[in-house]
């Protein structure tokens, strides 16, 4: 709140700055016979007056707000009544829960002791003085910024220059702020994965048959030894996306095939927005669509036709995830298939070979490596999908190779080893950050292999 | 067989007055000189073409004579490419265009529903201004066209096939040892004398030339140039071009074309020394194009 009002005030500051900048541009510029006389064009003198008053005093609001808590809990113990020091990080929590409801009024003053209450009163002291210190040395910061940034205004001044540089370091920090963050996912889980394979060996990990979680909680439980071998999930998994590849990309190519190639215009404008609309339908939705609808169907025409079909079954499952990958692969189809030139097809149909003869022998070949490319990353799609594989494919972790059976895929035990009441540092807990990186190291290996395959085949034509 | 291309470069085609163009076109356009021939291979009457409402090609009459070199020429955008392309039905695959009037080819109606489309390709091949050989080894290029028709019995026939077309094209030597190596490795000229034998290896009776040369350099053009004079000898081909040097050089007769009409269409030394039409000698003087 403090800080918003800070916020605001800031940006007043260097929206004043701007406007004297400005001015004092075009003053400069006056007695020279106008604005052409300037090295650069007013409005820069404006924003690099603006940006000397901003980046300072944002930079010292940034420091306080990270700094602030710290300091006046630092200040408050440092001369706290011996009687309610806290002696642990817990009682100190507890002590500022007190404070903060004190200060707050939920609980009255006469109900605590004097001692407390005292503490109170300072913290909100010490909060009171650093807020009018902090905006003091923010308008300073500001106005000298600006001030600085006003006086050095002159006709030769390459303020254009500048504020093109700081514009380049601002694109930076925004890009490199998305590059931390995924540095920094991929640091927790492998620390995480570490701790995991410290307690449970990396070998019975990657090679184990048997995957029972359950550790014991309690030390008098029985029966919950815990078995860690992924290989069930990671089958799996294979086997799904298997199934769903199988589905969507004959069906997401022969449409593509047809829509770029065979297609009234009208047909296409029809048909292209309908199958991103299947490309907008939440995985939940098809989650249930699979539970509730494919997997009873199938289960049906199972018994029916005199087969074993599980209620929970990984086709179920992959047959819908089929459908939900059709929009992926058909676009990416349609993007390649558009990208073989046209004087390759022209060239073909010009030696007399039929529209199915062109696409067959000269379309399909030329954009085939961008075509695998596009199948790869629709494969790291389909091993990373959790929704629909929770809802109907089941939980249980059985190593099978039959697509009628229930399985469980990585997703599903991730998600099924973190719902709930958990303790944090148990393997079974680990174990999900183990087949997080697991499963992020595949799906890395299938995009960097994908967009190679698709870059190399872009560099064909261009 | 062996006379026709000198006789033409003598200008002694056997030739047919001129037909009359209807009267509302009459006024403001006419095409001079000599569109028809006695020995036509190709026979267009009152060709129109459009692409949606806009109209590309008005009313042109016109032949190709047997074993000529038929050159076109015209500023940009007068519709060369596109009255080419509606010699062998290319303009079918254009989303818009519909063309209109009588095209034969010896005695075959083109437009005829009947006509197989696939079959007129093979017959009338195209070279187009781009090199676009097929992602292809230099072999499979080449035998693509064969392989589609089913025209030879045993691979020793294709090997054949191959061989006498890539010579024909004048790539042979260039090539023999590498025939199985992709080809887009080949240079711009290579690859488009490899389209040339694409082309040729279906023995079609016309080819037709877009701008062949415009993507190569003059050592290449040369090339290509000389190879156009050696392939008269058999076929019949039309070739549209920017050059006028170029027109010079490898056509018997040449036609001008102008905002969609058939200008002028003459002996090619005629045209490019002695050019009846004035917007004819206002092109090939420089004055605009
Ligand atoms: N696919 C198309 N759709 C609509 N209009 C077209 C199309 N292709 C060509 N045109 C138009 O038809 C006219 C003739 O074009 P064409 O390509 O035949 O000219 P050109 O003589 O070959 O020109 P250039 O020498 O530049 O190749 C032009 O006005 C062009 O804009
Ligand atoms: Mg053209």
């Amino acid at each position: 709140m403090q800080a918003t009002n800070l916020l605001i005030l800031i940006l007043v500051m260097a929206a004043i700055a701007y406007l004297i900048g400005r001015g004092r541009a075009l003053s400069v510029a006056q007695p020279l016979g106008g604005i052409r006389h300037l090295h650069s064009l007013p409005y820069y003198y404006g924003m690099r007056a603006a940006i000397w008053c901003f980046i300072p005093s944002i930079s010292l609001l940034i420091l306080w707000v990270t700094l602030d808590e710290n300091v006046i809990t630092a200040l408050l113990l440092a001369d706290i009544p011996a009687e309610i020091k806290p002696a642990t990080e817990s009682d100190q929590n507890l002590l500022f829960n007190q404070l903060e409801n004190i200060i707050s009024g939920a609980i009255s003053v006469e109900r605590v002791t004097p001692a407390i209450a005292a503490a109170a009163e300072r913290l909100e002291g010490l909060r009171q003085t650093g807020y009018w210190l902090m905006l003091a040395v923010i308008c300073s910061a500001g106005a000298l910024g600006g001030i600085w940034g006003w006086l050095k205004i002159s006709p030769r001044l390459r303020a254009r220059q500048q504020v093109e540089k700081v514009f380049v370091a601002f694109l930076i920090i925004c890009a490199s702020v998305a590059i931390l963050t995924t540095v920094g996912i991929v640091f927790s889980v492998i620390f995480e994965s570490v701790r995991f394979f410290n307690k449970v060996p990396v070998a019975d990990f990657a090679f184990g048959l048997e995957w029972s979680p359950q550790t014991a909680i309690r030390s008098d439980q029985v029966g919950s030894s815990g078995a860690f071998g992924a290989v069930p999930l990671f089958v799996g998994t294979m086997m799904v996306s298997a199934i769903a590849m199988l589905v969507a990309v004959p069906v997401g190519l022969m449409s593509a095939i047809y829509l770029t190639e065979y297609a009234k215009p009208r047909v296409r404008a029809l048909a292209k927005p309908m199958l991103e609309i299947l490309a907008g339908i939440p995985t939940v939705v098809y989650g249930f669509f699979a539970a509730l609808t494919v997997a009873p169907y199938l289960r049906d025409l199972g018994a029916n036709i005199g087969l074993q079909v599980s209620s929970e079954s990984a086709l179920a499952a992959g047959l819908v995830m089929g459908v939900m990958i059709i929009p992926f692969v058909s676009s990416l189809a349609d993007d390649v298939i558009t990208a073989v030139p046209r004087a390759m097809y022209d060239g073909s149909l010009a030696l007399g070979a039929t529209q199915s003869e062109t696409i067959i022998r000269v379309v399909f070949p030329a954009a085939l490596p961008g075509i695998v490319g596009g199948v790869l990353l629709a494969v790291s799609r389909a091993v990373g999908e959790t929704m629909i594989v929770v809802m109907a494919a089941g939980l249980a972790a059985k190593l099978t190779a039959n697509p009628l059976d229930s399985l469980t895929t990585v997703t599903v035990q991730i998600v099924t080893l973190l719902v709930g009441d958990q303790e944090f540092d148990s393997p079974k807990t680990l174990a999900a950050f183990a087949l997080g990186l697991m499963l992020f190291l595949v799906t890395l290996c299938l995009n960097v292999i994908a967009l190679r395959v698709v870059k190399k085949y872009r560099e064909q034509y261009d | 067989m062996t006379s026709i291309m000198t006789e033409a470069n003598q200008g002694l085609l056997d030739r047919i007055p001129q037909q009359p163009v209807p009267e509302d076109l009459a006024e403001d356009y006419a095409t001079t000189g000599y569109p028809f021939t006695r020995d036509a291979k190709m026979k267009m009457r009152n060709v129109n073409v459009f692409y949606g409402e806009k109209q590309a090609i008005y009313n042109v009459s016109m032949d190709i004579s047997k074993k000529e070199v038929l050159a076109m020429i015209g500023p940009s955008g007068c519709g060369k490419s596109t009255f080419l392309r509606s010699l062998n039905r290319m303009n079918d695959t254009v989303e818009g265009c519909r063309v209109e009037g009588d095209f034969s080819l010896d005695s075959d109606n083109i437009y005829d529903p009947k006509m197989d489309v696939i079959e007129l390709r093979a017959r009338v091949g195209m070279v187009f201004q781009k090199p676009n050989p097929f992602p292809k080894s230099i072999y499979d290029n080449v035998a693509y066209g064969p392989k589609l028709l089913g025209v030879y019995n045993h691979r020793s026939e294709l090997d054949e096939l191959i061989t006498v077309s890539l010579q024909r094209a004048g790539l042979w030597d260039e090539v023999k040892d590498r025939l199985h190596q992709p080809g887009t490795g080949l240079s711009g000229g290579q690859q488009q004398r490899l389209c040339i034998a694409r082309c040729i290896a279906v023995s079609p009776e016309v080819i037709l030339m877009d701008e062949p040369c415009s993507a190569l350099d003059p050592i290449a053009t040369a090339r290509i140039e000389e190879l156009i004079g050696e392939l008269a000898e058999n076929y019949t081909i039309a070739i549209v071009t920017h050059s006028m040097q170029q027109a010079a050089r490898v056509s018997n007769r040449t036609a001008y074309f102008h905002l969609g009409k058939l200008i002028e269409i003459n002996d090619t030394n005629k045209v490019f020394t002695a050019p009846e039409h004035e917007l004819t000698e206002a092109y090939i003087t420089g004055r605009f194009g």
